[in-house]
This record gives C-alpha cells, sequence and structure tokens, in this order.
C-alpha cells in the first residue's frame, strides 16, 4: 500500500502488530465484514524469529486450521523432564500414534496467519510502526503512523492492540504499567545442529541451570533443535546473562560436544497474571500484549490464538451495533475470560510455587512423577500428579485443579 | 547515568523495552533509544539476554 506524508486512511479496525495474534483478530473481524488494516513495524511477518516453537495441536479445529504441516518442522510424540540431578519423567501420549504437539516454523506459521487474514479481506502494511493513539472526546479513534519515512494516520472506530511482550499500546491507552521483575522471563536461544537428543521429543530440564524458568531442547529434525532458556528477571544480579547461562549448560553436556550454533535468538516474555482490564473505549489488546501467555510454560501462541479469534468476533458484533464503547467492550472481556482465566490463573499459582523449589525437591518430584506414568503431555496432568504425590506442594491452589 | 546501548550487542530483541518501568525505550528498526524519561532503576540491563546495556545502576 502506497502512502504519502499526511495522508489520513478510513478503516473500521486497526490492528497493531502482525504477528499471530493481530493476524488472527484481523482473519475473524475480517469475516464479520470488518474493513481491518494491519501494521507490522519489522519488513517482513514472521521474522525475526523470537520463539522456542514448541507447540501443541489441540487447538486446530477451534481455529479452523485444516493443514499444520506447511508450518511444521518436526513432529513430536512426548516430553521427557530432566531433574538437576538428572532423573527422567516421559510423558507419552497413547494416542494411537498421533504426535501430540510440534516443533513449528515460526516464521512460517506468521505467515500463513496473516495470508488466511488477508484471504478474509484484512489489509496489511509492513515496514510500517505505530507511533500513538488518536483521542477524540476520550474514544480511541486511530492510530498516528510511520511507514517508509512518511507519517500518515489510520482513523478507526477500534484499536487493536497486539503488539507483544513490549506493547506500547497497552501503555499509551493507560492500561497497564510496568511488570514485575519477578513476572518478567528473559530467554536466550540458539538452534544447534550436530547434537545428540532424541528428536521424537521435547526435552525439559528444570532447577537452578536456570533460576525460576527452564531450559529447552526442541527439535528441528535429526540432531538439530532449538536449545534455549528463560530466567526470571528477579534472579539476575547483573553477574550472569542469560547467554552465559546457556553456554554453561551447554559446556557442561555431552550431547552438544561436537554441536555447531547456527543461529541465535533473545526475547522476554511475561509470565504475569493476566492484564487486569484488556479493553477501554475503542480499543482492545490480544495475545502476550494482555499478557495471557500461559505463566508456567512460558508459551503464548495457543492463549493468543483462541483470545484473538472471540476479539475478532466480538469485533463484529461492535460493527453491527455499532458499539465501540468500553461497556459493550465487556463482552469480549467476558468471554476470553471465561475460556482462559481459570487455567491461566492456576498455572500462575503453580509457576509461583515452582519458583520457590530447590534442586533437591525438583529431584524427589521427577523421581515420584516418573513411577505414575502420566500419559498426558499438559501442565493440568502433571500437576494433577504433583497433588497425588506431594500434596503439600498443591496445597495453595489445590481448589483450582 | 541512563544506560548505554552497544548496538554490535544488541540483538533488538525487546527484552528491555517490555521490562522498562516507565516506557524510556524505544525499539528503532536498527538500533534502541533510550530516553530522557529513564528511572535510572537498571531493571533493563538486567533482563538484556546478552549484555548489550551498560551503566545506569
Amino acid at each position: 500500500m502506497l502512502v504519502s506524508e499526511g495522508d489520513v486512511l478510513e478503516y473500521d479496525v486497526v490492528v497493531v502488530g502482525g504477528g499471530p495474534t493481530g493476524s488472527t483478530t484481523a482473519r475473524f473481524a475480517a469475516r464479520q465484514g470488518a474493513d481491518v488494516l494491519v501494521l507490522e513495524k519489522r519488513q517482513e511477518i514472521g521474522s525475526p524469529v523470537r520463539c522456542g516453537e514448541g507447540v501443541s495441536l489441540t487447538w486446530l479445529d477451534e481455529l479452523e486450521i485444516d493443514d499444520y504441516k506447511k508450518w511444521t518442522s518436526q513432529k513430536v510424540v512426548g516430553a521427557r523432564l530432566y531433574s538437576p540431578a538428572g532423573n527422567t519423567l516421559e510423558i507419552t501420549e497413547k494416542m494411537a500414534g498421533d504426535e501430540v504437539g510440534v516443533v513449528c516454523e515460526r516464521d512460517i506459521f506468521d505467515k500463513e496467519m496473516a495470508n488466511l487474514a488477508a484471504r478474509e479481506g484484512a489489509d496489511f502494511m509492513v515496514k510500517t510502526s505505530a507511533l500513538g493513539l488518536i483521542k477524540d472526546d476520550g474514544m480511541i479513534k486511530g492510530v498516528k503512523a510511520r511507514s517508509m519515512g512518511k507519517n500518515f494516520e489510520i482513523h478507526s472506530d477500534i484499536v487493536v492492540g497486539a503488539d507483544g511482550f513490549e506493547s506500547q499500546v497497552g501503555r499509551w491507552a493507560g492500561l497497564y504499567g510496568a511488570i514485575s521483575p519477578n513476572d518478567i522471563m528473559t530467554c536466550f536461544q540458539y538452534r544447534m545442529a550436530d547434537i545428540e537428543f532424541d528428536s521424537r521429543y521435547t526435552h525439559f530440564f528444570l532447577g537452578s541451570t536456570a533460576p525460576g524458568g527452564y531450559v529447552w531442547v526442541f527439535p528441528k529434525g535429526e540432531g538439530i533443535a532449538n536449545v534455549g532458556l528463560g530466567i526470571q528477571v528477579s534472579r539476575l544480579d547483573g553477574s550472569k546473562t542469560p547467554k552465559d547461562y546457556l553456554d554453561e549448560f551447554i559446556s557442561s553436556r555431552k550431547e552438544f560436544e561436537d554441536g555447531e550454533a547456527i543461529d541465535m535468538v533473545a526475547g522476554a516474555v511475561s509470565v504475569a497474571p493476566p492484564a487486569e482490564k484488556t479493553t477501554t473505549d475503542g480499543l482492545i489488546l490480544v495475545g502476550d500484549a494482555a499478557r495471557v501467555v500461559d505463566p508456567m510454560t512460558g508459551g503464548g501462541i495457543v492463549n493468543g490464538l483462541k483470545q484473538a479469534k472471540i476479539a475478532g468476533e466480538v469485533i463484529g458484533e461492535c460493527i453491527e451495533e455499532g458499539r465501540f464503547d468500553d461497556e459493550f467492550l465487556q463482552l469480549y472481556e467476558k468471554r476470553w475470560r471465561d475460556r482462559l482465566e481459570n487455567k491461566l490463573w492456576r498455572n500462575y499459582m503453580a509457576k509461583e510455587k515452582a519458583m520457590t523449589l530447590d534442586d533437591k525437591t525438583f529431584d524427589k518430584v521427577i523421581d515420584a512423577l516418573s513411577d505414575l506414568g502420566l500419559e498426558k503431555m499438559s501442565v493440568g496432568a502433571i500437576l494433577e500428579g504433583v497433588y497425588e504425590r506431594y500434596p503439600e506442594l498443591i496445597k495453595e491452589f489445590e481448589d483450582m485443579l | 547515568m541512563k544506560p548505554e546501548v552497544d548496538n554490535d550487542i544488541c540483538m533488538h530483541c525487546g527484552a528491555c523495552v517490555g521490562t522498562c518501568p516507565v516506557n524510556a525505550i524505544f525499539l528503532k528498526e536498527v538500533s534502541v533509544e533510550i530516553s530522557d524519561d529513564c528511572a535510572e532503576c537498571g531493571l533493563c540491563v538486567k533482563a538484556c539476554p546478552v549484555a548489550a546495556l551498560k551503566g545506569g545502576i
């Protein structure tokens, strides 16, 4: 799309951020007949990748995705969790040879989500930054933007903040301030080639090797994997970076003896409770910007997509009713919270507890769980297993199980 | 003193941007800028995965 300095574009909806939740909000809003424009500040949707790329497949029907193979790098049949002393818990689902998850190609995934939105009629502008919100009589009525050196405005009935962990839209709208350093994981990852891990499993290393977080090894094929970690910001004293922790982990293990790093990824993710408020007059937040990342796993895609579908559908209703005020937008607030909030809070409580455990406790718990033969790869199933063996660890939130 | 960004090391990942309590850090296309709103709390320095931010504490 060509714009000139000072142009004013008119849309029903402007979405700030061309990640999967931005595109998916656009997709479902456009399907309801909305004129939608998605702004992406980078020149390429999906790149650079800032993700471990492991994702479950349980949500495909809900999101109406029929072909996941085009963005799948490696199918996974289960997970292995390792305690600091090397005790191992293997979780495989006994489902007629079905894979329980995949390690995806995030750049292809993001572009496919954008493609689905474009096919519903959404417009996209890449290499275009939002600079601020336009307000009129208390309502948010669009964004100021800049593309290829040109400043212009988009006037809209509703703005969607889908701008991720570092969301500016949420802050501009006054919906939240800072996140506690306890609730931020700062992450570093290499793509490692020529390593020796079973590529049918995702691998998770728990304990002080990644304080407050974990190390992941997510296979991208035979002998190649995303190897990364997240560390709670409040546990860092400035003497060691996440990269230092990962380098130490890699040099301590023989599986990486011949390994070569062929890319580097950095980033951060919130493991906070969901934002208290995700709407205001003429604006909603979705995805990482709404703080719906799973606090236990740090995974943001699935919750974000489920929330984005609800957002798109509610926007359709807004247009039908001609209502974009905060009171009407409570429809969105209520529907996504009914769908996602209980599990977000349960996993937040579980994360808070897990962060207090020392290495010996991880050894003990992993050892006890490996006897149980867990057959479901989910945080809920693991928590139920822990509850069976160590109810005292779950006591504070047992009613949420 | 606000922190200094070493753009030879910075990976433009946005970890410092989301961590900053006063919204004083901005991710540009090929650089990171810290405005004078910086409260010198040093959290961004800790949050940086690769030590591309120096000083500021």
